[in-house]
């Protein structure tokens, strides 16, 4: 079993993490305060191929490794979680493309977003059906060599700046899951709404849209696989985004604990710097513990999607379900380290505690992790 | 009680947390209730109670809203308490029946930016000037900053030791009392938190509270008591974490995983309601309870703060919707875990009495 990185992954890793602690930190703060999409991130990520990380060389992109992705994704929540979604979406956006997508489809759709003139997302979940995603009410008609898309859908990722949007939909409403198939909505041709952005606990700075689809019209050419192949992509989609989660997660547990481990080297009471109190150093030594601990799931998991792993479902799960619920804990207990001053928005560890809140539930709640995983288990 | 909670704070929670808002409405109600003078004795213009329908108090206020919640609770405990303990005569007729009425909301100023869990190390001076005192200095994360008319404040009138620590009452009117930094927080959005500066303060003698150098003990005093509100805060959102939870699966299809996750999220409600009700009836028939009232902080707190996460995960991508009480409670929580003593401090404490 390899744990090294490609001297290749090293360098877009050094990469994105000089980029981010120089351009990306300064800003998370205000990112969060405004609660405003940070679009010159955007372009940053864009204008330095951060963007093109999710694909490959022939399709204009600079890796396509899972591994990479993470990497990535890591650096960028260590300073702003809501940053790390611009480069997580673009990769979970891109996936359906990636996987399903005929070679035809692949050259023509992903050049744009490999070069970041245009950034994903994917539109599944809606108001009736968040984990039971075969419930979905957005339907899709076909109509000589186009669809006809009417419904809408909720809690979209970046729904509200993406240029190409993947949209899940029934084609045929009395099938359940089997009816269900997948496009990819291209947003001059075929347009919609997104009415409303909902305000949140954390990651302020990532729009979360509800989107609108009043008789959207979708060239036949953008359906992925076959009709009624959608829910399958939808799943094989997330079983390789997960990770990413995962990396998220771990990225916003390190920022916390590299702020709170400096803090409690300087805060002195009682004579001298906390961190000489045993009781404080059990804290750390677990901290530092539980992150290593996700470190390696959540790569063994990445290293799976590249190899496509027979069991790459559940090592997904099992990555996103520990990564997120470590997330959750270290930076709670990283406010606690510093105490009073940890609760106040003039320090960093509160909002990366409410950022870690959103890791536990999104691309499948932790309890559809543990499904998912049981589900593994007793095959 | 639970009408008041319910009838008249519950409905401002969510306003007053997203406006950062002082909820004005809900302590004027609780003082017309008598709340703010629950533990003063009627001689007074209390209510006379004991620690136990103080902490039941607080837990039904928090259940409805956490911010209204930490105002009456610093108000009533550490902000009026140490009168009754440690105040002498005049002093208790003198700002007992204002504190009593709510004329006077009530604060406690002792943690300052370099003396958090080590509260003997206090800076703030005060100096002998004639019969009284000059006090200079600046105290922080002080609940009911700007909104009290009482600072007890705890500051240094001799020896750099915790023996040299004197406490004093302080009018927010009197000169050289100033509101520096208000802070903007996680949650506790409706309680104002923040910095108090104290620029040559003269306090007159007769507003010491308790002998010279005995300002630590009152503090500590204070905080023992201090902590059975605490534990009734985090009490009343730990109910709300399950009430809320109990509704939203009544209304949803629910599966094993979600009840399991509830039965034990009940289990170690009635745990650490039990544990504080223990510490409060100590307290209230004068038997000693440091120890008790400690761990009913730390056990309380954490099981508030972990209720509050478990709460928002069933409720999912909704509950983290600005407006949500699911979101408002996982805010609020946190703060418990650090004020009146880390739960670092109370472990320490716990530790300590077992040791003894």
């Amino acid at each position: 079993m390899d744990f090294e990185f490609s001297e290749e992954q090293i360098a877009i890793r050094d990469t994105v993490r000089e980029l981010v602690q120089d351009r990306v930190a300064p800003r998370a703060a205000e990112i969060d305060a405004k609660a405003e999409y940070p679009k010159d991130i955007e372009k940053l990520f864009a204008d330095n191929g951060i963007l093109g990380i999710p694909f490959p060389e022939q399709y204009g992109g600079i890796s396509g490794s899972s591994v990479t992705i993470c990497m990535a994704v890591e650096e960028i929540a260590k300073a702003c979680a809501s940053s790390s979604l611009i480069l997580a979406v673009q990769a979970l956006g891109s996936y359906p493309i990636l996987v399903a997508g005929s070679e035809e489809q692949k050259k023509r759709l992903c050049p744009p977003l490999a070069s970041g003139e245009k950034v994903a997302a994917y539109a599944l979940s809606e108001t009736g059906s968040g984990s039971d995603a075969a419930a979905m009410k957005t339907v899709a008609k076909r109509h000589g060599n186009e669809y006809v898309l009417n419904g809408s859908k909720q809690f979209i990722t970046g729904g509200s700046v993406a240029g190409t949007l993947v949209v899940f939909a029934q084609t045929d409403p009395g099938a359940d899951h089997r009816g269900i198939s997948a496009f990819v909505l291209e947003r001059e041709s075929s347009p919609w709404k997104a009415p409303k952005l909902e305000h949140k606990l954390g990651i302020r700075g990532s729009p979360t849209a509800e989107l609108v689809f009043e008789d959207v019209k979708v060239p036949v050419a953008n359906r992925l696989g076959e009709e009624g192949a959608g829910f399958k992509i939808a799943l094989a989609v997330l079983d390789r985004s997960r990770p990413g989660i995962g990396a998220q997660a771990l990225g916003i547990a390190e920022g916390a604990f590299d702020y709170a481990l400096n803090y409690v080297k300087e805060r002195k009471q009682f004579g001298q710097p906390i961190s000489s109190f045993q009781g404080i150093q059990f804290m750390l030594a677990d901290i530092a513990t539980q992150i290593e601990a996700a470190r390696h799931l959540v790569y063994r998991a990445a290293t799976k999607v590249d190899t496509k792993a027979p069991d790459l479902t559940k090592i997904a799960a099992m990555a996103k379900l520990f990564a997120s619920d470590m997330a959750m804990k270290v930076t709670t207990d990283c406010v606690q380290l510093l105490g009073g001053y940890g609760y106040i928005s003039d320090y960093p560890v509160e909002r990366m505690m409410r950022d870690a809140k959103i890791t536990q539930i999104y691309e499948g709640t932790n309890q559809i992790q543990r499904v998912v995983i049981a589900r593994a288990l007793l095959k | 009680m639970r009408e008041l909670a319910q009838g008249v704070i519950q409905p401002l929670a969510a306003e007053v947390d997203r406006d950062h808002r002082f909820p004005e409405e809900a302590v004027k109600a609780a003082a017309e209730a008598g709340l703010l003078g629950v533990l003063i004795p009627r001689e007074y213009g209390g209510a006379g109670l004991d620690a136990l329908a103080f902490a039941i108090c607080i837990e039904e206020i928090a259940q409805a809203c956490a911010s209204s919640a930490v105002i009456v609770d610093v108000h009533t405990s550490v902000g009026s308490e140490p009168m009754l303990l440690f105040g002498t005569e005049d002093q208790k007729r003198k700002w007992l029946p204002k504190l009593a009425s709510g004329e006077l909301l009530g604060a406690f100023a002792l943690t300052e930016p370099a003396s958090g869990s080590d509260a003997a190390s206090l800076k703030m001076s005060a100096r002998r000037k004639g019969g009284g005192y000059v006090l200079n200095g600046t105290k922080v994360f002080i609940t009911n900053i700007g909104r009290a008319g009482l600072y007890i404040v705890f500051a240094r009138s001799g020896e750099e030791k915790a023996a040299g620590i004197s406490a004093f009452l302080v009018p927010s009117n009197a000169e050289g009392v100033k509101v520096g930094q208000v802070f903007t927080k996680m949650g506790l959005n409706g309680s104002p938190t923040g910095e108090l500066v104290l620029e040559d303060v003269e306090v007159p003698a007769e507003n010491r509270l308790g002998a010279e150098g005995q300002g630590f003990t009152v503090a500590m005093r204070a905080l023992d008591s201090g902590r059975i509100g605490i534990s009734g805060q985090a009490l009343g959102i730990a109910q709300a974490a399950v009430d809320e939870s109990r509704a939203l699966l009544a209304s949803r299809g629910r599966d094993q995983g979600d009840d399991f996750l509830l039965a034990d999220m009940a289990t170690r409600l009635e745990s650490a309601r039990l544990l504080a009700y223990h510490a409060a009836w100590l307290c209230g028939a004068g038997r000693p309870f440091t120890r008790q009232a400690s761990m009913a902080k730390l056990h309380c707190t954490d099981t508030a703060m972990q209720l509050a996460i478990d709460a928002l995960q069933l409720a999912g991508d909704e509950g983290t919707i600005s407006g949500s009480p699911f979101d408002r409670h996982f805010r609020d929580a946190k703060a418990l875990q650090i004020y009146e003593g880390s739960n670092q401090v109370q472990r320490l404490v716990v530790a300590r009495d077992i040791l003894r």
